[in-house]
């Protein structure tokens, strides 16, 4: 299967829409989460960690590699809790004979994780317009990025978008988001700088209702989770939002850098206290071979990865696939190659 | 979310206490808890290996086995290896002997490179130095823009340019700052992946043009293991001189930090503690080591303290409050200085043993409010004399107040119980009141 038509009837199903007319031409360019993260973990000097590749090169089952898979669980930041659970999962397989070397380990590997994260393919449903989508996170995540890309998708399927940019801030943050509504034909919706968060919020969705806009992404600016009077202050703009429309925010996403470590526990359990997560967008996964807090987040907190975001420019955002990530994180590229 | 090492610790030895002497494997069990301890802070798993290797060593030397509080000295061992391995305290950017300084910035995507610039600038320009900035982030929309407001709120001058050609806007930049006699130059790069090749040589490329001083990595506190390879990436390509650690106005306990510090041997000058240009704070290992374990934060909780309570004269106060001569006024005042500080909530997480038990309690901030409202109402004399307050006056400081005749009564018992304890306590009571 190509992974491009893949990637654009993942798009499709995630928001629950269907694809338009020539849309599949025209993805032939792009690939899926998997050809990118392969690319990025394929470059010369990074394969998948010399951790796990150290775990793989056994020729027997071992106590001493399973030391070994748990220290290189740690090392993707999977945390403490999960890392016990999967090498739990491993070593009864290898109990019942179903693993007997390390390369055994690697596929096995990548399942469990897929298991423990998804067993169903994630879902934004875009229902009754205008669905209000709200984006949050901490200070240099990657929300206004994840909020153009999001937006240049959804335009791309035929639906017509507007951004309301709540990060009245951090300086330029209206200027840079500005640069991505223009990039992908939203409808950008601004106030001036220092302006009431809420207040834009509440204007970006009068405003997609009066033009019978399909989708609201709502850019919130970056807050550290342990700041109480921000935290109080995005609990209002989802008040807000109530406000102009009832049933929204429809979603609420947390923007995870994938290269945080255990802190991101702490990101997901007190931003899902200020406002109910929908889901969680992984950001810069291709800045490091690991991301497993995603990992963590998912299990501990209950959380469903939906987004994965790949680079820098405006096509590198994919509805988040377990079984690709799980194969490309902890498998490596060969076991990531071979189902294509 | 964690539990700190002192509590791991104390939940390892308190099976021990009375058993007389430690054996080894009750040691192992304490290294145990202490690797545990730094994976949640997220020290990197390779620096936390060899960590707890030296640790056992001096652990199994007489000063544990033979002591009555054994966990107490683990955990001093710990934070004593812990701010050896940090490094020197307050080390500051090195500066050229003949200016200007140029320093350029290096960093991921969202570390706070942007804002570390300005800090930077901010923080020096209060020492007397002339600097100016070099917008060279030519990959993310509106960088150069953020850079320029930033210069504008600290009256710093900005360089920046249309293009795309970060090398060149480097060159031109620091030519125009020399021109203008500023003395230090920060060059603002964009942010990159450690495994892009392109960004990583456009980086190289900008340092060889510009000839910096020093090359300062911007982490971000809550990164995760990855700190390691991206630092030796960093130091590889462009040799970084120090990092500036950020965002840790956060709960990110901060273990990168040593993670950086342990492979790359280079120091961090400054840590970044808020979204506010003054934000930015020289480097102290001991209390990094604190955080890393998540035994609190005293020290920073005490200088806090000093910057924001302006006490007239400490020492008479203190002998007012202890001869149980604290009136409500003192009281007043102490409360609004207290508050001064920051949400009570956040000052109580600064508290080493409180972090855990106090973390999910709510401080109802509007319940000091009332507390405020109340003293207000009354009259100097009422505060002075808080025993003149009859049924009339009570009425009168609810209605004044807007709380109820109940919630003054509550107050005033609370200080007259409260005026009660101090002087015990300056009675040399201290001891009967915490337990020993």
């Amino acid at each position: 299967m190509s992974s491009a038509t893949d990637d654009a009837a993942r798009w499709a199903e995630l928001f629950g829409i269907a694809a338009p007319p020539g849309e599949e031409e025209q993805s032939t360019r792009r690939r899926g989460l998997l050809g990118r993260l392969k690319d990025s973990l394929t470059r010369p000097q990074q394969a998948i960690s010399p951790q796990l590749a150290g775990v793989f090169a056994h020729k027997l089952v071992t106590a001493d590699m399973w030391d070994e898979l748990e220290e290189a669980l740690i090392s993707a930041d999977c945390g403490m809790d999960a890392t016990l659970a999967l090498v739990e999962e491993l070593r009864e397989e290898a109990g019942q004979g179903r693993i007997v070397s390390g390369s055994e380990v690697a596929p096995a590997l990548a399942k469990a994780v897929k298991a423990m994260m998804a067993p169903e393919p994630p879902k934004l449903e875009i229902g009754d317009s205008p669905t209000v989508i709200l984006v949050v996170g901490v200070n240099g995540s990657g929300k206004t990025t994840t909020v153009g890309k999001l937006a240049h998708r959804l335009s791309e399927l035929g639906q017509r978008v507007v951004i309301g940019a709540a990060d009245t801030f951090r300086a330029a943050a209206v200027e840079q988001l500005a640069v991505w509504a223009d990039r992908s034909e939203a409808q950008l919706v601004r106030q001036a700088p220092g302006a009431d968060p809420g207040a834009v919020a509440f204007d970006a969705v009068s405003s997609a209702r009066a033009r019978g806009a399909d989708v609201v992404l709502i850019d919130t600016a970056g807050r550290l989770q342990t700041q109480r009077n921000l935290m109080e202050e995005l609990r209002k703009v989802g008040a807000v939002v109530s406000k102009a429309d009832p049933t929204a925010p429809h979603h609420t996403l947390l923007v995870l850098d994938a290269t945080t470590g255990q802190n991101g526990l702490s990101q997901a359990k007190l931003f899902g206290e200020a406002l109910p997560l929908s889901g969680v967008i992984l950001t810069k996964l291709d800045g490091t071979a690991k991301g497993g807090i995603a990992v963590a987040v998912n299990r501990e907190l209950g959380i469903p990865i939906v987004l994965a975001g790949v680079g820098e420019k405006l096509e590198d955002l994919h509805p988040f696939d377990a079984e690709a990530y799980a194969r490309a994180i902890f498998s490596g590229p060969e076991s990531a190659e071979t189902p294509r | 979310m964690f539990d700190s090492l002192s509590d791991k610790l104390q939940g390892v030895f308190s099976g021990l206490r009375g058993k007389g002497k430690l054996t080894e494997a009750d040691i192992d069990q304490a290294m145990r808890a202490i690797r545990l301890s730094l994976l949640e802070a997220d020290v990197n798993m390779a620096v936390v290996k060899q960590f707890t290797k030296s640790i056992a060593e001096r652990a199994k030397g007489s000063e544990v086995m033979n002591s009555l509080t054994p966990d107490q000295q683990v955990v001093k061992i710990v934070n004593e290896e812990l701010t050896t391995l940090m490094g020197e305290s307050n080390v500051g950017v090195p500066f050229a002997q003949r200016p200007p300084t140029i320093v350029l910035m290096a960093g991921l995507q969202g570390s706070g490179k942007t804002t570390c610039c300005a800090k930077l600038a901010r923080y020096y320009q209060q020492q007397g130095r002339a600097p100016m900035m070099v917008a060279c982030d030519v990959h993310r929309p509106a960088a150069a823009q953020q850079l320029a407001v930033l210069g504008e709120q600290i009256d710093v001058p900005v360089y920046r340019e249309d293009g795309s050609d970060a090398v060149g806007i480097a060159r031109r930049g620091v030519d125009e700052a020399r021109s203008k006699m500023r003395d230090l130059i920060i060059v603002d790069t964009a942010g990159r992946t450690v495994l892009d090749e392109q960004m990583m040589d456009e980086l190289v490329e900008i340092r060889n043009t510009v000839k910096p001083t020093a090359v300062l990595l911007v982490l971000d506190s809550m990164t995760g293991q990855t700190a390691v390879e991206v630092a030796q990436a960093f130091q590889e390509a462009v040799q970084f001189d120090g990092a500036v650690l950020t965002k840790l106005d956060g709960d990110a306990r901060g273990g990168a930090a040593l993670s950086v510090r342990a492979t790359t041997g280079r120091p961090i000058y400054f840590v970044g503690t808020g979204e506010k240009v003054d934000a930015l704070e020289p480097f102290h290992p001991d209390r990094m080591a604190s955080r890393i374990l998540g035994m609190g934060d005293v020290l920073s909780l005490i200088e806090k303290a000093q910057q924001t309570i302006e006490v007239e004269d400490p020492k008479a106060l203190e002998k007012k409050i202890l001869g149980g001569g604290m009136t409500l006024d003192d009281f007043g005042q102490q409360l609004a200085q207290i508050r001064k500080m920051g949400p009570i909530g956040q000052l109580l997480g600064m508290m080493p043993g409180v972090g855990k038990k106090l973390k999910d309690v709510e401080v109802d901030e509007r319940q000091i409010d009332r507390v405020q409202a109340i003293i207000s109402s009354m009259t100097p004399s009422e505060r002075r004399r808080p025993e003149i307050i009859n049924g009339s006056r009570r009425q009168r400081i609810a209605a004044g107040s807007g709380t109820s005749v109940q919630e003054v009564n509550q107050l005033l018992s609370q200080f007259k119980q409260m005026r009660k304890m101090m002087k015990r306590m300056g009675r040399g009571g201290l001891p009967q009141l915490f337990g020993t």
